[in-house]
């Protein structure tokens, strides 16, 4: 890797140079207390950093996404949680009332104050990760950044350096936990009022954005069963990044049902790495919703490591106004007799764009494989873009795999059929956008979810020149 | 009711409809009938509203009003209602839902109060009667899974549900087999009423034994070319098309 003497001449690189010095002052004060082994990690995660950079288009993963707005902004870590936004933030959520635990971060920071526990089977861990780091680090430490690989991904070796907080879940051996374990994520502004901003004395002004790189290790043991509800919420207008890696580790026969709703404010940027590591015969399902956010990545990885494994990614995302949202996805199937589905459904409007890339990777010794792998888009402004690409790689023989994408607009038979039963323009836009979407949330288990789902869906396409509403 | 003068339409740029005339009034049936490709499903969708139809010329009288200048959910709201040839599937809505909300939209328009859940499944239990329609159905997603004949039959029990005064029925008869056949048309017959006017477009005489119109109409080449009373049905029946063809082509000779 080219390293030496290389010129700090773009935001890019300015913007990693910022990175880097702030590693340093992390290291000093927040990671020197961690474990050895941790701040090993680290260290190699930020050295890959400072190797990598922030990723460009002219690279293939990132060709239709360019990071340049995050460079762009001075981003400072919160250095705690801040207190006092109890009913706010909280009432943004339907799913405490079902959630066996519930776990709230601000800023990237565990909450105690505001997070709650209903019942949790005897064994089984939900807490803090930088708890558990000094309490538990044996049963973190063959796992924490095995997963989600730092060497490739700029974004997740920057995490790596700077892992700290975020959920620790674990499911013991055999055990099933009944009802979902509930990550709620909130981003604010870190201070309670503008004066307690540091000032930034190179620019005449108080520093607003946060940044924060929450990290997730969720482990279930062979046999056991659960249910991990993430939730990204963002409070305020303030320009702020997410930068989270979930890492889900699957035993033999484990199943688990992983989501992911992402409601970042308007102005945030939203990078998340989901990287899940199955064991023979586990069943594993993930889905994505993304409504929020300025500047959206997500890139879901599962490595079907096993026989008999059953994997479906689905995921809906959402866009309008000028948003860009980046799905990336890829499923190795390493081992026989495994199947996977994926469903990915884009909605988009305005200005913006969205990108899908699935790749499914079928090893050599990956035989009786059976995989599909579905993209559909609707694209309901003709300024909105969408960039698709469905990709298999297949080295072995015996296998079946499909892929396919489809890019429409709104039916026209079904608007005229909806329009000759009175139901006007708008309205039977809205329905039909709905009822595009609402295949992927019929597919959601927990039900207060689904239902929040269902209601922000009604009201999302709203169309405000055509004003008629018929429900 | 509706007053059709001269009416011309076309489809990407060829002209299907080239002058029709007709007048229906409140309680009357009219059965359309003609080969295929004369007209008939464009008059329906005209009437309806589809906007890839272009109306080149005429006009179309609805209750005094000019109906071309309505959208289509605005004819709808007007009392008027099309039984589709071939009813939309659409994923992700039910049956249910998307007709609430064309009652609603309806009702609203008219200043009455909309329904509630309640008395909208009182409402639909009384229609669904009509057709013996089966319950499960209206809870599935519109259309998709349906056979052809509860595909129609659902078509009938909206026209119920809607209660619309100028009803067409763009043939509804298609596809049927004859205990699906007899279902829809009771249905139909139950429906009629002084108040209400029906358009029966058919290529068949067969539905014409259970829905008895009160005029036939031949369609040939965008035209009427030919009315008569319930007897001209069966006679097209017997005779078939041909001679209505060798007619009007006799008739447009002399004018030229």
């Amino acid at each position: 890797m080219v390293q030496a003497s290389k010129e700090l001449d773009t935001p890019l690189d300015r913007a990693q140079d910022r990175f880097l010095s702030d590693f340093e002052l992390f290291e000093q004060n927040g990671a020197a207390k961690g474990p050895s082994w941790l701040r090993q990690i680290r260290k190699a995660a930020i050295s890959r950093f400072s190797e990598l950079g922030f990723p460009t288009t002219r690279l293939e993963e990132w060709k239709y996404t360019s990071v340049a707005a995050i460079a762009n902004v001075r981003f400072t870590r919160a250095e705690r949680a801040r207190g006092g936004l109890t009913s706010e933030a909280l009432a943004l959520t339907t799913l405490e009332q079902v959630a066996c635990a519930q776990l709230v971060f601000v800023n990237g920071h565990y909450s105690r104050e505001l997070s709650s526990f209903r019942s949790l089977l005897e064994g089984v861990k939900a807490g803090s990760l930088a708890t558990a780091l000094h309490s538990d680090p044996a049963s973190i430490e063959p796992h924490l950044a095995r997963h989600a690989s730092y060497h490739d991904h700029a974004f997740v070796a920057l995490n790596t350096a700077f892992m700290n907080d975020g959920a620790f879940v674990y499911v013991p051996k055999g055990k099933v936990v009944e009802g979902p374990i509930h990550l709620l994520f909130i981003s604010t502004a870190p201070f309670d009022s503008a004066q307690d901003r540091p000032f930034d004395s190179a620019h005449g002004r108080r520093e607003t954005a946060v940044v924060s790189h929450p990290r997730n290790l969720i482990v279930l043991d062979d046999g056991s069963q659960g249910m991990i509800v993430e939730t990204y919420i963002g409070l305020g207008s303030d320009v702020y990044f997410t930068n989270v890696v979930t890492e889900i580790v699957g035993g033999k026969n484990a199943v688990i049902d992983h989501y992911k709703l992402q409601r970042e404010s308007e102005q945030a940027f939203h990078i998340a790495t989901m990287q899940a590591h199955l064991d023979r015969s586990s069943n594993f399902s993930s889905h994505s919703i993304d409504l929020g956010g300025a500047l959206v990545r997500n890139d879901v990885s599962a490595v079907l490591d096993g026989e008999g494994i059953e994997c479906t990614l689905n995921g809906l995302y959402m866009a309008s106004g000028r948003q860009h949202v980046d799905n990336h996805t890829r499923i190795d199937h390493v081992e026989p007799h495994c199947s996977s589905r994926e469903l990915y459904k884009g909605i988009l409007d305005g200005k913006s764009r969205g990108v899908f890339n699935g790749k499914i990777y079928v090893h050599k010794a990956a035989q009786k494989t059976d995989a599909k792998q579905t993209n559909k888009n609707l694209l309901l402004s003709e300024d909105a873009v969408i960039n698709t690409k469905p990709q298999l790689e297949i080295y072995a023989d015996d296998v079946k795999c499909t892929h396919g994408s489809t890019i429409g607009q709104l039916d026209q038979d079904a608007m005229f059929y909806l329009r000759s039963r009175g139901i006007g323009l708008a309205a039977a836009r809205r329905l039909l956008t709905y009822a595009f979407a609402s295949e992927m949330i019929s597919r959601i288990k927990v039900e207060p979810m689904r239902a929040l789902l269902e209601n922000l869906l009604l009201t999302r396409f709203r169309n405000g020149s055509e004003a008629e509403d018929t429900r | 009711m509706l007053q059709i003068k001269n009416l011309h339409a076309s489809v990407n740029n060829t002209e299907i409809l080239r002058g029709i005339d007709l007048t229906v009034n409140a309680g009357e049936v009219h059965a359309v009938m003609g080969p295929n490709g004369s007209g008939k499903s464009t008059l329906a969708h005209v009437l309806a509203g589809r906007e890839s139809y272009v109306v080149t010329a005429g006009e179309v009288i609805y209750e005094g009003k000019d109906l071309l200048a309505m959208p289509p959910e605005e004819r709808a709201r007007q009392g008027i209602f099309l039984a589709f040839q071939y009813p939309v599937e659409i994923p992700g809505v039910s049956t249910t839902y998307f007709l609430k909300a064309g009652v609603n939209a309806i009702r609203k328009h008219r200043g009455l109060e909309e329904f509630d859940a309640i008395d909208f499944l009182a409402l639909v239990k009384e229609k669904m009667k009509i057709v013996e329609l089966d319950q499960s159905l209206l809870n599935r997603p519109l259309n998709e899974g349906f056979s052809g004949g509860e595909k129609k039959r659902n078509e009938i029990f909206q026209m119920a549900v809607m209660d619309p005064k100028l009803a067409i029925l763009d043939e509804t008869d298609s596809g049927l087999d004859i205990d699906a056949l007899r279902i829809v048309a009771n249905g139909v017959t139950a429906l009629r009423s002084q108040d209400r006017a029906m358009i029966v477009i058919t290529h068949y005489q067969r539905l014409l034994n259970y829905i008895v119109p009160d005029y036939v109409h031949v369609l040939f080449d965008g035209r009427i070319v030919k009315s008569g009373g319930k007897a001209l049905a069966l006679e097209l029946e017997e005779k078939g098309y041909d001679w209505i063809k060798a007619e009007a082509e006799l008739a447009q000779q002399t004018v030229a």
